[in-house]
């Protein structure tokens, strides 16, 4: 079956949710642009198990320079800020999405009077990826802001321990103290859990949507539209709007489950796609899997910054404790990559997928480096089809369109082959 | 090398080129019933690993001395040497007769490496230590002395080897003796760099990270002894700092073309984890704070930790002016993410403090030197003569 006759050539994957996304995230980069005008404090942070809330009770508007970093790849603007960092000392071998962060500010791109303002504070929330710490202390160095690390200790056994808890704890209050020093403003605990509240009903949504997928067809594709709840999961959670557009999602989507739609007109293989997507070809690749009526039912991607379908919530009656619990233990980044086979397989299983692909990225050692032993595991020991594929999620330079159709071409036949095979369609 | 020298280092030599296992194998039939654990880089726990009674020991990778046949499998090729051949030694055995290994979170490779090897090795001792990159949280050095504290707990759960305070105070007394001796060393080094080459050095210190340290005080002391002694005519070089080679080690034959080409290497950051402390650490009160406190507050300045009190270029800066240094040389692994974006700050700071300073790119398999020959012999002459 070709493209054409999928019809999903120049296909549009759109809905509510996607519009209403945009919408929300527009209105928080307006924020942004405005924060120096209106005299508003701000602070840097990370999207993997963030700590957001506290800005938001401490009334810090959160700046996300990975969301800056990936618009820009998503909008071809990454390569020349890419470049320009690169020509200051960055090696083509750094991940790239600082390369970008840094090259916008060397570009002109970010600072006083720029639509990207420089953080009051940068908080750096060390949640697994080792880059983060290189990345905020070099955004420090540039904007000249005071850089807070919150350090996170990687979850070296399933649970963390008391002194893990108590460690991130004292880091939250000590926080909290800063940016009450640069708003101005006394943090109120009822504002906290208000906020808290919130978060636990859009994750509560999230969470929902994530399960929808298990029918069949799925009624959305679990990593190239999770996307579009990414930004207000991860960045405008803790508002009363993030957890209302996660209300609306659930119900968009069960109606699509109950109709029996899904994101393409023919759902023929459910992937589970593990690794971020290449954001400067998005669309390309998306119409690479597009084709063969692959669908991502579930992805881990989706949860960098938070692992919600397993029951997780954010607690306003314990809200340090549990805010340091998501840091600590409930978000894909803290876990080891083997933990990750665990997250991935349970996927394969309950969501019913029939393949893994993994998208092995070359910026993002934290979810590439030993993805191979990955592919051993899930294709020699659980006998999962598995297609690794490689290209980068913000450097234009490694995507190679055509040695991906190839792969993933030969992949999806043999696939469908097999499929044939084992329902005695062929012999 | 004096014969005297050589007679001292030839057999250290020996002991660096065998095989990790071999070297742990080796060290255990003088030792019946001994362990060997072997640390990832960069910070060793030396001291709580010789008070459970075992041997430290470092994972420096196969070096020139292993092909790869299962690991690159494993490991992409966007991915540095030593985490790949590291693997590999498991893979092919040679790692047979040590019985753990300790990683630590340096960066994003040997995170997950150390999961990859648990996974593919099950029946081993893999431990992965958090150590702190906030060092002025009121809570930090509390967190690490719970982290060393279970380390020993894994130790006394897994090999019935338990670490008791008196134990680690003595291993503490020792390990400080042991650097004492490396920074005298050092000491010597940037006073009259001739008397020990950094290629003889190395040879030194790498056998140290496979050696007991009550046998590496003798050895440590008599090259100290034996250097001091030598009389070897200062050359005209220029004097140099090396900076970025803290876990991948550079191949020797990188060091060798370093001084052919005019540089005396008076510091380094090799083997970091084996003289972390700048000074002793306190044998008094509660061993494992000890240690915390030191590493927080008297931790040599290295890429994988996040000092934050001081600008990032400030640890290689004073590094290049208490050893005299008028230039640094900047080795930095191929695909090694936190020697390239530390590299960026700090040749900021040294620009800032007009200290001169050259590139070169290294893999642990590189094999031929010319060109870099070329570069280093220009970048001394541009030194030298302008
Ligand atoms: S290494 Fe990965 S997680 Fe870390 S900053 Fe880069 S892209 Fe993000
Ligand atoms: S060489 Fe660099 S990237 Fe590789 S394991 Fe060591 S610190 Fe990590």
């Amino acid at each position: 079956m070709t493209a054409e006759s999928t019809g999903t050539k120049d296909r549009k994957y759109e809905g509510g949710v996607h519009e209403k996304s945009r919408e929300l995230m527009s209105a928080w980069m307006g924020e942004v642009g405005r924060a120096e005008a209106e005299h508003r404090a701000t602070a840097a942070l990370m999207i993997s198990g963030n700590c957001v809330e506290l800005l938001r009770a401490c009334h810090v508007l959160p700046l996300f320079p990975e969301v800056t970093a990936l618009q820009a790849a998503i909008r071809h603007k990454s390569l020349p800020l890419i470049q320009r960092a690169e020509q200051a000392g960055y090696s083509s071998d750094n991940c790239a999405y600082v390369k970008a962060d840094i090259g916008l500010y060397l570009d002109g791109g970010m600072g006083p009077g720029k639509p990207i303002p420089f953080p009051t504070v940068t908080v750096c929330n060390y949640v697994g990826c080792n880059v983060y710490v290189k990345w905020f202390e070099h955004l420090a160095d540039v904007s000249g802001s005071k850089l807070f690390m919150l350090d996170v200790p990687f979850l070296r056994t399933t649970e963390p321990s008391e002194a893990d808890v108590r460690y991130v704890v004292k880091q939250i209050e000590e926080l909290i103290a800063l940016l009450e020093c640069v708003s101005g403003h006394k943090m109120d605990i009822d504002e906290l859990r208000e906020i808290l509240a919130h978060s636990a009903r859009a994750e509560d949504g999230y969470a929902r949507c994530k399960h929808l997928c298990k029918r069949t067809p799925a009624p959305f594709d679990a990593y190239f539209d999770a996307i579009n709840m990414m930004g207000p999961i991860n960045v405008l959670r803790g508002t009363r709007e993030a957890a209302e557009f996660f209300d609306d999602a659930v119900r968009e989507f069960e109606d699509l489950a109950t109709r029996g739609v899904g994101p393409l007109p023919e759902e023929r293989f459910r992937t589970v796609v593990e690794g971020p997507p290449p954001y400067p070809y998005y669309k390309s690749f998306r119409n690479l899997f597009a084709k063969w009526g692959a669908v991502a039912v579930q992805s881990t991607y989706s949860t960098v910054g938070g692992i919600w379908e397993w029951g997780f919530r954010h607690d306003p009656r314990r809200p340090l404790e549990s805010i340091a619990e998501q840091m600590l233990r409930e978000n894909l980044t803290n876990r080891s990559i083997v933990a990750r086979y665990q997250q991935i397989k349970r996927y394969v299983e309950e969501w019913n997928a029939d393949a893994l692909v993994i998208h092995s990225v070359k910026s993002c050692r934290l979810f590439s480096a030993g993805q191979g032993d990955m592919r051993e595991y899930f294709t020699k020991e659980l006998g999962v089809p598995t297609l690794l594929v490689e290209s980068d999620l913000e450097d234009p330079r490694y995507y190679s369109e055509a040695q991906l159709k190839n792969r993933i071409d030969a992949f999806f036949e043999s696939l469908e082959h097999k499929k044939l095979v084992a329902s005695g369609g062929h012999r | 090398m004096t014969t005297e020298t050589a007679a001292l280092l030839e057999p250290r030599r020996e002991v660096g080129v065998l095989s990790l296992g071999d070297a742990a194998l080796r060290w255990k039939a003088e030792h019946p019933g001994g362990r060997a654990i072997a640390c990832y880089p960069v910070y060793a726990p030396t001291e709580v690993i010789h008070a459970a009674g075992m041997l430290p020991m470092a994972l420096l990778g196969g070096g020139t001395t292993v092909e790869l046949t299962h690991a690159d499998a494993r490991f992409q090729s966007f991915v540095c040497s030593i985490a790949k051949s590291s693997l590999e030694l498991g893979f092919q055995d040679l790692v047979r007769g040590v019985d753990g290994f300790v990683f630590s979170n340096i960066c994003d490779v040997a995170r997950n490496l150390s999961s990859v090897w648990a996974r593919n090795f099950s029946d081993t001792f893999v431990e992965y230590l958090h150590l702190p990159q906030n060092s002025t949280s009121s809570e930090s050095s509390q967190y690490l002395a719970s982290e060393l504290r279970r380390l020993a707990s894994r130790f006394a759960e897994a090999f019935g080897a338990p670490v008791t305070d008196d134990a680690l105070r003595r291993s503490i007394a020792t390990w400080n003796a042991v650097r004492a001796r490396i920074r005298a060393l050092y000491a010597l080094r940037i006073d009259s760099p001739e008397k020990l080459p950094i290629t003889e050095f190395f040879v030194a210190l790498r056998a140290a990270t496979r050696t007991a340290p009550e046998e590496s005080l003798l050895r440590l002391d008599a090259l100290l002894d034996t250097a001091s002694r030598r009389t070897e005519r200062p050359r005209d070089r220029i004097r140099v700092v090396i900076e970025g080679a803290f876990c991948e080690q550079p191949p020797p034959g990188l060091l060798e073309i370093l001084e052919e080409s005019g540089c005396y290497v008076v510091e380094d950051d090799l083997f970091l984890g084996w003289r972390w402390f700048t000074d002793d650490v306190s044998t008094d009160g509660d061993p494992f704070e000890r240690l915390a406190v030191a590493y927080l507050d008297r931790g040599v300045a290295s890429s994988t930790r996040h000092e934050g009190r001081q600008h990032r270029s400030l640890g290689v800066i004073e590094k290049v002016r208490r050893a005299r240094a008028d230039a640094v040389v900047f080795l930095l692994p191929k695909f090694c993410e936190p020697a390239l974006f530390d590299y960026v700050l700090i040749k900021q700071g040294l620009e800032r403090e007009h200290v001169p300073q050259l590139v070169v790119e290294f893999e642990e398999k590189m094999w031929t030197f010319e060109r870099t020959r070329n570069e280093i012999e220009t970048f001394v002459e541009s030194m030298l003569f302008d």
